[in-house]
């Protein structure tokens, strides 16, 4: 195993060194696929997968247009429209939109990057089988005719068990988690990659605009999901067992329900626009010929935008009753969103204009871009407008606006991505004779559907209506819609058509056929499993690094890196600012892990969609001994010290090393985490203040002895972990304080577990038990994962992957528990207080 | 281009369920403002796709205009200048259209439910009426909506916005008609399977007619019971 460390690495010829290093890179063939933890491979898979999607969520999109083509028309039941159209947008926004953005990244983040891989390779594989199985349930509960059918953005008490007792509403709700699941392992891996796993010598400031976009979207999609996902939860567990969250006649309020949507809605509109924005940001330079123009400009903006994108989600909730001054706050910060998009625009416009435009298919579709966004844009100010909003919330106006921002500034940038990006996969080019035409008809036929649409809206036709009388005057306009989806429809097959074509009849281009400075391309067309066979010093700011010289230089082995040791699958790790190598990061190799994991998680989610809870806990403790084992194989067992990695440097492998992936990565699913808990305790609070039947008739009296009893053990439990730290890191073995803390958390699940049981009134019966259950429940939780902490930490312990040196498990525990302890006291401390606050102010 | 759109949207304005041709204050004054938007939009899309096509059709025209006075003009001061007016002119026009208390001569209370609606008028006895709403024309009526069962909305679209009908909440919107005649409203929140059908006739009657029109209408459809 360790033979060649000791000495100085071999340089080796191009063609050798690419087969030492595929040797060790490659996906197995056959049933091995099924273990791939490639970031290329899973890319592929998500962007492909993305696009099956894509095509079905098309075809429901149409099924409405031929039923809406003209009034009173019987293509198809109520009931199958009410289904058809709620999957038509959660497919495109859950199972295309937010999935084909990750692909994009996966695919493409390391090798602009100058990486050969993400930091959790594995972690990226569950991520993918997580999409996988949550989207074919949801697809087999369409083909089943049980698909959920109360709109994608599934508001209350519509979608509660009274008035959709099937299994439709948690069909949606169990699938779109089980996806989401998916979307927060890929923001955490994203942002640790980004910050961590980038070629030597880019610091910040020379990261590629790219990079910089994708940072910004996995950071709030590390704030944005969980409201969501704390929201479903809820809405499941008021479905399944009848705590009253979101039921106005026990305590609970349909608007909070309405609030967490938004509160990760809106920021969603932008999680798919920002990616699509770094393309445009990368390809518009390339083609205009001369640098990006205003990059700092862009980076400020794109972090602002982030910041605002929080700030507005009310401006979806306008009609619900909602005091005008505090509408007038949310117009105003909806109207302010507009300034760094244009920031944006017109960097574009000015790039363009400093350059000396190429006009090609890409541009083309930049072009649709510009047309399509400018018109989402504007009519998004005016819905912004509160009076306006009034009139066209909920109508066709709406329905047209957000096609054109989210279908214009998703689905144009990523045709540009595609033509422009493909010579890299396929290494042929585009032929102009079918792509022309094919955007010629996509552009046509969609502003043909929706242009039409902002008018029908302002004729007053309300969205999700299976039919009309036909003396509304919305007839010729609806044709006319559906007309154009047709023609839509036809654009896009030809444009399928036109990219298979290319994958076989393309010219064979040379490397870097756009002229591109980028990373991404300074390597082999179509890329080696490895990215690159040696890793690249970066000298210049962003995207200017000159592929062609490189190139081969790269593959000659002459930067990082440019040998193969130990078998090992090895990138550099390095400065989060200033981009100096730091860490050698060791990968993992392909493993059925994931693909296991993932199956088990999506046996739980089927028991519960069936109701088989016992089934459902049985699983979900297959998971966690699946994730318990996976930490068996993670790091390296012995110590190495600084080892060489070229170039006459010497970095310390990653097990060696405070600052590693694993430790980012777990602050950030804390930040998440806090995001949730913080959704949570407004939930809470929202509920008290604002939802109706309040207070309750009678309440509990808090059990202090109880909740002190509970945050003593917590404190000692924490405690523990840091005694268990210093033992390690001191050499020893530790199993004292791992049992002291493994104690103090089994008291802790007891005594919280009998708080529950004192709530009065009872957690069914009323909000305010409910959510005194949930924040109780979420203390459990989070002990029972740090007794999972526990465990692998003496697991790993025994198996020698624990030195004074590797002490990053403990740290891990520690950090854990102490959030644990932190939101533990809080819970507690409101869970206490709240019978006080409800007599004092409950009316 | 901009004349095409604006003759399309012009020659689109009718129909019993308009929001653009207008039938009371409210809509009126967001009917404006939509042709004030229009207006600006029109200039402003026409302004971003000039750009963008001088700068692809005349390479170096932009060229002169150094990148810092592109971000700043484009991105700050052009934004700056439209949308500070307009959220102004929302916020006004928006705070003319509340139902401030102690206004409004008539209060009808109104409830969805899956679906129809249901019309109380406690100013005239209390008397109920189901998917015909009664107003006198040329006052201000408040109208405080709620529901039973699903979130379901209230929109007569030729009056004024839609308000929310939400279980547990009473939320209030004005609305005015300035003539008597036979208009429409309708629920414009997906309530499940019958909400296409959730429509309601309303008939507004001169306001010194109003009383007598209401509790006839009221007692002939007790009689229809």
């Amino acid at each position: 195993m360790s033979a060649s460390v000791d000495r100085p690495p071999q340089r080796s010829p191009a063609l050798r060194l690419h087969r030492q290093l595929a040797a060790i890179w490659a996906t197995g063939p056959g049933l091995q696929r099924l273990a791939a933890v490639n970031h290329s491979v899973i890319g592929l898979r998500f962007m492909a997968t993305a696009f099956i999607f894509f095509a079905i969520g098309g075809v429901l999109g149409m099924l409405t247009r031929v039923q809406l083509a003209t009034p009173t028309a019987d293509f198809m039941a109520p009931e199958t429209y009410n289904q058809v159209f709620t999957m038509h947008g959660s497919m495109m926004l859950f199972l295309f939109a937010i999935p084909l953005v990750e692909g994009v990244a996966v695919y493409l983040t390391p090798k602009i990057l100058g990486a050969r891989d993400l930091a959790f390779p594995r972690l990226t594989a569950f991520g993918y089988w997580c999409y996988l199985f949550g989207a074919t349930i949801l697809t087999g509960a369409l083909l089943a005719g049980v698909a959920p059918d109360t709109g994608w953005f599934m508001y209350t008490p519509l979608s509660s068990n009274v008035y959709t007792p099937g299994m439709n509403a948690d069909v949606w709700l169990l699938g779109v988690t089980f996806v989401e699941i998916s979307a927060l392992a890929f923001a955490v891996e994203i942002i640790v990659s980004i910050l961590k796993i980038r070629a030597p010598g880019m610091s910040l400031d020379r990261m590629p605009i790219f990079g910089w976009y994708m940072l910004i979207t996995a950071l709030m999609m590390v704030a944005a999901f969980p409201p969501l996902i704390l929201g479903s939860i809820l809405l499941e567990v008021e479905r399944a067992f009848h705590l009253p969250f979101f039921d106005p006649t026990r305590g609970g309020d349909p608007l909070l329900w309405q609030h967490l949507f938004w509160l990760f809605g809106h920021p969603d509109v932008y999680i798919i626009f920002l990616p699509m924005a770094g393309v445009l940001s990368t390809i518009i330079p390339v083609l205009a010929g001369g640098p990006l123009v205003g990059y700092r400009a862009i980076v400020v903006a794109i972090i602002a935008l982030a910041f605002v994108s929080f700030g507005i989600w009310v401006h979806h909730m306008f009609t619900v009753g909602i005091p005008h001054l505090a509408l007038a706050f949310f117009s105003a910060s909806s109207a302010i969103v507009a300034v760094p998009t244009a920031v944006q625009v017109f960097a574009w416009l000015a790039t363009l204009a400093h350059g000396r435009p190429r006009w090609n298919v890409p541009m083309l579709y930049v072009f649709g871009f510009f047309f399509i966004f400018a018109m989402g844009g504007l009519t998004g100010v005016m819905l912004a407008m509160v009076p306006f909003d009034w009139q066209a919330h909920d109508s066709y106006f709406v329905i047209a606006h957000m096609h054109y921002v989210v279908a214009g500034a998703l689905a144009f940038p990523m045709l540009a991505a595609l033509y422009y990006w493909l010579p890299l996969l396929t290494g042929r080019m585009a032929m102009n004779q079918l792509s022309v035409p094919a955007f010629w008809l996509v552009f046509v036929g969609f502003n043909l559907t929706f242009f039409m649409m902002h008018l029908t809206g302002l004729r007053g036709m309300p969205r999700r209506i299976y039919t009309y009388s036909g003396d509304e005057g919305w007839n010729s306009l609806n044709l006319l819609s559906s007309v154009g989806g047709f023609i839509m429809t036809i654009g896009f097959a030809l444009v399928v058509i036109d990219l298979l074509a290319q994958l076989r009849y393309g010219r064979r281009t040379r490397r870097d056929p756009w002229k591109a400075e980028s990373l991404e391309w300074a390597m082999p067309i179509p890329p080696a499993p490895y990215n690159f066979a040696s890793i690249p010093f970066v000298r210049a700011g962003p995207d200017r690094t000159a592929p062609e010289g490189l190139a081969a230089s790269l593959a000659r082995g002459e930067g990082y890196l440019g040998f193969v040791r130990n078998g090992w699958q090895e990138t550099l790790g390095v400065h989060m600012t200033s981009g100096a190598p730091e860490q050698l990061i060791v990968l993992s190799r392909p493993t059925y892990l994931p693909f296991y994991t993932a199956l088990a998680t999506s046996v739980a989610v089927l028991a519960m969609l069936f109701q088989f809870y016992l089934s459902a806990l049985a699983a979900a403790l297959v998971v966690a001994g699946l994730l318990v084992l996976a930490g068996q194989s993670a790091g390296l067992n012995r110590d190495y010290g600084p080892l060489p990695v070229g170039q006459g440097v010497s970095v310390p492998p990653h097990t060696e090393l405070k600052g590693s992936p694993p430790w980012w990565a777990l602050i950030f699913t804390l930040i998440a985490d806090g995001t949730l808990f913080v959704s949570l305790l407004f939930g809470t609070l929202y509920l008290w203040v604002s939802a109706p039947n309040w207070p309750p008739a009678q309440t509990f009296t808090p059990n202090l002895g109880l909740a002190l009893a509970a945050v003593v053990a917590l404190v000692a439990a924490a405690t523990a972990a840091r005694g268990s730290q210093r033992s390690i890191s001191a050499g020893g073995m530790a199993l004292g304080w791992i049992g002291l803390a493994a104690i103090g958390l089994v008291v802790v699940i007891a005594v919280v577990v009998g708080l529950i049981s004192g709530i009065v009134p009872r957690p069914t019966e009323h909000a305010l038990g409910a959510t005194a259950a949930a924040l109780l429940a979420y203390v459990t939780f989070h002990a029972g994962i740090g007794l999972l902490f526990l465990l692998s930490n003496l697991l790993r312990l025994r198996a020698g992957f624990l030195s004074s040196r590797r002490s990053i498990d403990p740290r891990l525990t520690r950090l854990w528990l102490d959030y644990t302890v932190v939101s533990g006291v809080i819970a507690l401390g409101l869970v206490s207080a709240l019978p006080a606050l409800v007599r004092s102010l409950g009316t | 281009m901009v004349q095409l759109v604006l003759a399309v949207a012009l020659a689109s304005c009718g129909g019993p369920l308009s929001t653009l041709s207008a039938a009371g204050p409210a809509a009126d004054a967001i009917a404006t403002m939509w042709w004030v938007m229009l207006a600006g939009s029109a200039a402003i899309f026409a302004l971003v796709l000039g750009l963008f096509a001088l700068v692809i059709l005349r390479p170096g025209w932009g060229s002169s205009v150094s990148p810092a006075r592109w971000i700043v003009l484009g991105g700050l001061v052009l934004p700056g200048v439209i949308l500070t007016p307009l959220v102004a002119y929302a916020l006004v026009t928006g705070e003319r259209l509340l139902p401030l208390p102690g206004t409004a001569r008539q209060r009808i209370e109104v409830e969805g439910r899956q679906w129809s609606w249901t019309f109380r008028y406690p100013g005239e006895g209390g008397v109920k009426t189901v998917n015909v709403l009664h107003l006198p024309a040329g006052m201000p009526v408040d109208i405080a909506v709620s529901s039973v069962d699903v979130i379901h909305s209230f929109w007569i679209p030729r009056f004024a916005g839609k308000i929310d009908a939400v279980p547990g909440h009473v939320n209030v919107l004005r609305i005015q008609a300035d003539e008597p005649g036979r208009y429409e409203g309708q629920c414009s929140e997906f309530c499940g399977i019958g909400h296409p059908r959730m429509r309601f006739a309303v008939i507004v009657h001169p306001a010194n007619d109003f009383s007598a029109a209401l509790a006839q209408a009221a007692a002939s459809s007790k009689v229809k019971e």
